[in-house]
């Protein structure tokens, strides 16, 4: 079960925070879900993952998004 | 894309915030989120400043052109409920902050853009309070999550957008209209409308915000948002020299004072007390046209800000800043501070560890 950061109905940038701070304790291989209900958050925390180099899988679930995040 | 976007909607709005003055809007107020409100404030009594009453059309093409935009785009979501009643206040002192100043940060870049080398001043004030924001949002800084409201919630920022143009257009004899002054300054309303309109639209799109501009650069190494906020001021900047409304001064500019120390404290209160919000005063008119609530309650509690700026006597003017001004900008700070402190989980839990080790202590 890969670690979960619920940053759902954070206003911005707090969920980009959460993801930044995860993706800097991530170890190799390890993979974290980071949850967000706003366009705007998913937008703003895959932007960060594109700058930081990281790949994602986003996926559109019952109107939220998961953000999956690969170490 | 999403660049190139956002660097052709910041060119937009720089262009209009030019054109509008040259319409007929106060000079360097083409766009000007705390004038406007502080002017619709005047307009419905809650303050009787007379040279600031107009129910500016503007702010309602904000309101409306965002909540078209996110309604084609289904992003029209109403929510809500993350501490209304501390971002009704931090809003009371983030417009404070601005008529201390005289302007929001979108003005000051429009001001900045004509020579006024006091909003120069300004700009390292409103980027000391975005970084001082930032010290929090480090430490676990948040206001709690929102959470999805009734669809209704998301349409009462619209319908009051909706009740002000109805308001300008029959003119009822309640509504008050400035005969001189800066409220008496204005582009005919329907291009006022269009204007502000296209603004809402084009900065719903592209997430524009002044505040978070200096903020993702800092915080995140990020200049996407920035490179609207520079094109908007490069736009400005050569729409002002074309129009010949360039003019390098400190002294004589319009609307605007030459204390230095103030403009600098001034924009501070609101680069911090934006930050707290999680965005400008301009961002939070969008996302109440999107439907959330919390940033609808912020517009109400700028719109109150005015009322109580002016009705105090707190509001600057060209002569200079108030005693009241500088008191409440002080308090201004005391109370952002401890709201960001109080909301920051980091420092929250060392202040409990301490006071449990103390009532161990008391114990033992």
């Amino acid at each position: 079960m890969p670690k979960t950061i619920d940053a759902r109905g954070l206003s911005c940038p707090e969920p980009v925070i959460l993801a930044k701070n995860a993706v800097d304790a991530l170890t190799a291989g390890e993979e974290i879900i980071i949850m967000v209900d706003a366009e705007v958050a998913k937008e703003n925390v895959s932007r960060y993952l594109r700058n930081a180099k990281k790949s994602a899988k986003i996926q559109e679930i019952d109107g939220y998004f998961k953000i999956s995040v690969k170490g | 894309m999403e660049k190139v976007k956002i660097i052709f909607a910041g060119a937009v709005v720089g262009l209009l915030g030019v054109l509008l003055v040259l319409l007929g809007n106060p000079a360097n107020m083409g766009i000007c989120l705390a004038c406007f409100l502080r002017d619709i404030s005047g307009g419905l009594g809650f303050h009787r400043a007379a040279v600031v009453q107009y129910l500016r059309p503007e702010i309602s093409g904000f309101i409306l052109g965002s909540f078209i935009s996110a309604f084609a785009a289904k992003e029209f979501k109403p929510r809500g409920g993350s501490s209304p009643a501390v971002r009704f206040f931090i809003a009371v002192f983030v417009m404070i902050g601005a008529l201390v100043f005289l302007g929001c940060p979108l003005r000051m870049l429009f001001r900045m853009s004509a020579g006024d080398l006091n909003a120069w001043i300004a700009l390292p004030g409103f980027i000391f309070g975005i970084y001082a924001g930032i010290f929090f949002l480090r430490r676990g800084y948040s206001l709690g999550k929102s959470s999805t409201q009734p669809k209704a919630n998301g349409f009462l920022l619209p319908l009051l957008a909706v009740i002000l143009l109805v308001f300008l257009l029959i003119k009822p004899t309640f509504i008050f209209f400035s005969q001189e002054g800066p409220g008496s300054m204005t582009a005919p309303a329907i291009l006022a409308l269009a204007a502000g309109l296209i603004v809402g639209i084009a900065a719903q799109r592209t997430r524009l915000c002044t505040a978070g501009g200096f903020r993702d650069i800092i915080l995140l190494k990020d200049f996407h948002l920035a490179s609207g906020i520079f094109s908007l001021f490069a736009a400005a900047f050569i729409a002002n020299l074309i129009f010949g409304k360039f003019n390098l001064s400190f002294m004589g500019q319009p609307i605007a004072h030459a204390d230095g120390l103030w403009n600098f404290l001034g924009m501070t209160l609101a680069g911090f007390g934006s930050i707290l919000l999680g965005g400008c005063p301009l961002r939070q008119t969008i996302l109440a046209g999107e439907g959330d609530s919390d940033a609808a309650i912020t517009v109400l509690g700028l719109i109150v800000g005015a009322a109580v700026a002016h009705n105090f006597g707190l509001a600057s003017s060209a002569a200079g800043v108030t005693m009241g001004g500088k008191a409440a900008v002080v308090i201004g700070f005391a109370f952002v501070l401890a709201t960001a402190i109080l909301n920051t989980s980091e420092i929250n839990s060392k202040l409990n560890s301490k006071l449990i080790k103390g009532g161990k202590n008391l114990n033992a």
